[in-house]
């Protein structure tokens, strides 16, 4: 009977001369090579062009480069101590002019009399603080290297009272148990969200003067967010409202693409 | 006859080619970021000699508006640029390879003779192993580049965290005018690793694919055992 399967009998492999092992070794890397290559050019032309992101909190950034952001955040928030000091210099070195890039949300003049800060507690009740109940909380001054995201930065002197002084003089301990802050200009034409340990950090301020002077217009009269860990873009000025929420609040830069967290 | 020399072992060749389209992405995103604030000038007495960078090059890579971009893919591959880089030099020195890596004592006066025979002002080129000393030095040149890039980089990523980064750097605007100049030293040595990689020929840059080399060896002599001439002395006893 004849076995279907029969084992050739192969013939004893001959060792390869130079030329073809040269030759192989050639055919193995370079196929390799190509095809490394093309897996990466086409993973690069699916990452670039990527839809965007659904639009939530955070848009216009392609959705895996959002996410890779967010992975990013948590991987640093986890190894930050929330107590590192920013440093900061001699009042002396703070800038006469203190540069602004945007008037969005806080264009043209404002009534700081009628002005008052909104703070609208998790239950539902509102308060209504204005700029003299403030500034007779304690004054904390700090002069530090104000930082954009553009990239240039620039050492500059604020005075206010510290965000965390505020929180306990107004009773709102029970709202730094929720994980994040949302300002809103009073007209809702910028806003930003900040994450409660950067908030609550030593040095933020609700800053009502620059270099000792009560805040113009274009630095956001009459009061504005100073958080000195974060990007200039998260520094909203003329604050209108103030809540509280366990999700994210809305954030006009990270609406534009930009990390949520823009901490430094 | 030829001969096969092994060169580059597949870790270095990998990580080599690895970097080539992670770097490249790392300097075109981080042109997006500095779009948004180009004010560095090489300035002397007074006077611009060049501005970074010319109009025709912010329209060829049509930067504009694209900071946020820039920024979301310089800090994804952040991580690759590191991790690769950091996979490199733990292999260079668990595998022995940075002995044909660093530069040794010699190399500092050699690489002016690598450099005059590459010029073709000195004929003879010294003796070397792998690298040659302009080699040695450049290319552990630019790894400490690297390790510059990744430490001034975190130095302005974030300043209030890794503070003592940023004050070894000179402190936050300085970091980031070091980030930049590092960033200008990698396209340098690109210019010249390329026109170099050109005029060495294909059978150096091959064997950065594949490993390996072909040399022309010609057939070692049978050493022939002659008896000693016969000598009239006698054999001491």
């Amino acid at each position: 009977m004849k076995k279907t399967f029969s084992k050739k009998q192969k013939a004893p492999k001959k060792p390869l001369t130079i030329e073809q092992k040269i030759t192989r070794r050639n055919f193995l890397s370079f196929g390799t090579f190509i095809v490394a290559g093309s897996v990466a050019y086409c993973g690069w032309k699916w990452l670039y062009n990527a839809p965007e992101e659904t639009r939530t909190v955070t848009a216009g950034a392609r959705a895996p480069l959002r996410r890779a952001l967010n992975k990013t955040e948590l991987a640093f928030r986890r190894i930050f101590s929330n107590n590192n000091l920013v440093k900061t210099y001699p009042k002396e070195m703070a800038a006469k002019t203190v540069r602004h890039n945007s008037d969005i949300g806080s264009e043209g003049k404002i009534d700081v009399d009628a002005w008052k800060l909104q703070v609208k507690k998790h239950t539902g009740e509102v308060l209504q603080i204005s700029l003299d109940d403030i500034k007779a909380l304690p004054k904390t001054d700090i002069v530090y290297d104000f930082k954009c995201v553009e990239g240039w930065d620039q050492i500059s002197h604020w005075g206010g009272v510290k965000f965390s002084d505020f929180i306990s003089h107004f009773k709102l301990d029970a709202e730094t148990q929720l994980q994040y802050v949302g300002l809103a200009t009073p007209d809702k034409e910028y806003y930003v969200g900040i994450d409660m340990p950067s908030a609550m950090h030593p040095q933020t301020l609700l800053a009502y003067e620059v270099n000792e002077m009560p805040l113009p217009p274009k630095h956001g009269a009459p009061l504005r967010l100073i958080i000195p860990v974060k990007y200039g873009i998260k520094n909203l000025k003329r604050i209108g409202t103030m809540s509280f929420s366990d999700t994210r609040p809305p954030d006009y830069w990270a609406e534009q693409g930009y990390d949520y967290y823009s901490g430094l | 006859m030829k001969v096969i020399k092994e060169k580059h072992p597949l870790v270095m060749r990998w990580t080599h080619w690895v970097n080539f389209p992670i770097l490249a992405i790392m300097i075109w995103s981080g042109m997006l970021i500095y779009w948004a604030n180009d004010e560095y000038k090489i300035t002397l007495f007074g006077h611009t000699f060049f501005s970074f960078f010319p109009d025709w090059f912010y329209n060829a890579l049509r930067i504009p508006h694209r900071l946020s971009e820039g920024m979301a893919f310089h800090f994804l591959f952040m991580w690759f640029f590191t991790l690769n880089g950091i996979f490199y030099v733990l292999y260079t020195i668990i595998s022995g390879e940075w002995r044909e890596l660093l530069p040794q004592k010699k190399s500092f006066k050699e690489a002016w003779l690598v450099l005059l025979h590459d010029l073709h002002i000195r004929k003879m080129a010294p003796p070397q192993n792998k690298y040659n000393a302009a080699q040695r030095i450049a290319y552990t040149a630019i790894i400490v580049m690297g390790i510059g890039s990744v430490i001034t980089g975190l130095a302005i990523y974030k300043p209030v965290q890794f503070y003592y980064l940023t004050w070894l750097c000179g402190g936050y605007h300085f970091a980031r005018i070091l980030h930049f100049a590092l960033t200008i030293g990698y396209v340098l040595f690109f210019v010249i690793h390329v026109v170099q990689v050109m005029l060495a020929g294909w059978n150096n840059f091959r064997s950065v694919i594949s490993g390996f080399e072909v040399l022309n060896e010609d057939p070692k002599p049978v050493i022939e055992i002659t008896p000693p001439p016969p000598s009239d002395e006698k054999n001491i006893q």
